[in-house]
């Protein structure tokens, strides 16, 4: 009765670092360097949060399918492939998430005062450096915001998931997916209990989310 | 992308329905050759319009059994439409088998490694798609001619399951797994992407029954469209996509 739960919990949180690691580097970039095209990659790197999910699906199946651009070099040469696998689950749901966090962590280093990075560049300190004890110091409600929002959108995810995850029980069966598959045969109780669950996790996380961001007073 | 087309299929039978107009929710399986029988339909009923929902078979009995407007029910298999008849959801004497068909195991065009049924236990084999046997009969006639042949155990942990039969077709057409079980008709719309390897023997023989669903906005042209589905027209488009006389 738990692997739903505890798949989707493993699923959301690698979803999650990924979307974290690539938003916040992404988010670095935009905020801080003009460069030709800014605002196009500004553009694609929101286009998950607005387009359906089938349609990202749809892009991740043509991507990484066995017979997908990088999907066949994969399925060839090492001889794997990341279709009905919760590492694919993973990945649909990072897709979804990333513009969450991209949009927050964008939003919130281009609120640090410039000058204080400029003071630290002036004594000496690293680019890295700045990075990581001026601007992320700084910047970090607003990264953990939309790494909150993240993990609670890759727990919900369906459309890209059950595309390229299919809706394998024990596998890849995540809990919105095992909903769907109870309602679809019938099995009001057990969509009921899963339904329950999953409303018990999100208030949680909401809670938690509300204390974390809670300003210090 | 089917939940999508199934969820744009129920707004458009919602929308229907209001408008009085024939919903016939149908086996995922009957697509082309309803669409085809519901141009005809139209071509000799000019003012009413067919909609269609098309999905697995169990899927579709539990949106009428919530209360979704359809006004015809076409399933892919008996049991189906026996639950159906059960929770009273069907006008009775308006049931009848209309069409039948066989299943079959396919595997990707120009793969070799799939030969038999029995073949499918060799280690290459990866991944062998079917539907969800509690919602789509598809998988639930593979199911059990896997459990004859003493395959269902061993291969378990091979299996992905897709929410129709469409699905699983597409699956095996983009050669994401190794083999599937479809119906014949489903095998013959993608003759270039699938090989058939194998006729499946299913006991009971696969039978498609259609009703009139009780309630229905519209019951004497609900009437009409299963009266047309099997007349000799109605026959002949469903045998042109392969189906067989019930």
């Amino acid at each position: 009765m738990l692997t739903p739960l505890l798949l989707t919990l493993k699923v959301a949180s690698a979803a999650t670092l990924m979307a974290l690691v690539a938003g916040v580097v992404a988010a670095r970039l935009i905020a801080r360097y003009r460069f030709p095209g800014r605002e196009v990659i500004d553009a694609l790197c929101t286009l998950p949060m607005v387009m359906p999910p089938t349609v990202l699906g749809y892009y991740l199946i043509v991507l990484i399918g066995r017979r997908g651009w990088l999907g066949a070099w994969l399925w060839e040469r090492l001889g794997i492939t990341l279709m009905f696998t919760w590492e694919g689950a993973a990945l649909a749901a990072a897709v979804v998430a990333f513009p969450l966090v991209f949009k927050g962590a964008r939003a919130a280093f281009e609120g640090v005062d410039r000058q204080l990075e400029g003071a630290a560049r002036t004594l000496g300190v690293s680019e890295s450096g700045i990075f990581l004890r001026v601007t992320l110091p700084l910047a970090w409600r607003g990264v953990l915001a939309g790494t909150m929002l993240a993990f609670a959108r890759a727990t919900g995810e369906f459309g890209a998931t059950l595309m390229v995850a299919g809706n394998i029980p024990g596998r890849t069966q995540t809990l919105s997916l095992a909903v769907y598959d109870a309602v679809q045969r019938g099995d009001d109780r057990f969509a009921a209990y899963l339904v329950a669950v999953t409303s018990v996790v999100c208030v949680a996380i909401l809670l938690g989310a509300g204390k974390l961001l809670k300003p210090r007073a | 992308m089917s939940r999508m087309i199934a969820a744009i299929a129920l707004a458009v039978s919602v929308a229907a329905a209001a408008r009085a107009d024939v919903t016939v929710s149908a086996a995922a399986s009957l697509q082309n050759a309803f669409v085809e029988i519901g141009k005809s339909y139209e071509a000799a009923n000019p003012g009413v319009k067919v909609s269609f929902n098309f999905g697995a078979s169990g899927q579709l009995l539990q949106q009428i059994a919530q209360g979704a407007p359809a006004d015809v029910l076409a399933t892919a298999d008996v049991a189906t439409m026996d639950k159906a008849e059960a929770q009273k959801l069907i006008v009775t004497d308006t049931r009848a088998p209309f069409a039948s068909n066989t299943l079959v195991l396919v595997a990707p065009a120009g793969s070799g490694t799939v030969t038999s049924l029995e073949g499918l236990r060799r280690p290459v084999i990866k991944r062998i798609a079917l539907g969800t046997p509690d919602s789509v009969p598809a998988g639930s006639y593979a199911k059990s001619a896997l459990d004859a042949a003493g395959l269902w155990e061993a291969l378990k942990p091979r299996y992905v399951f897709g929410q129709n039969v469409r699905q699983v077709l597409d699956y095996v057409a983009r050669g994401e797994v190794d083999a599937g079980f479809v119906y014949a008709t489903d095998a013959a719309l993608m003759k270039d992407k699938v090989r058939v390897v194998a006729t499946v023997p299913v006991s009971p023989p696969i039978l498609y029954p259609i009703a009139v669903v009780k309630g229905s906005t519209d019951d004497p042209a609900a009437r009409r469209f299963v009266e047309l589905v099997r007349s000799d027209a109605g026959r002949t488009i469903l045998a042109r996509f392969g189906f067989g006389a019930p």
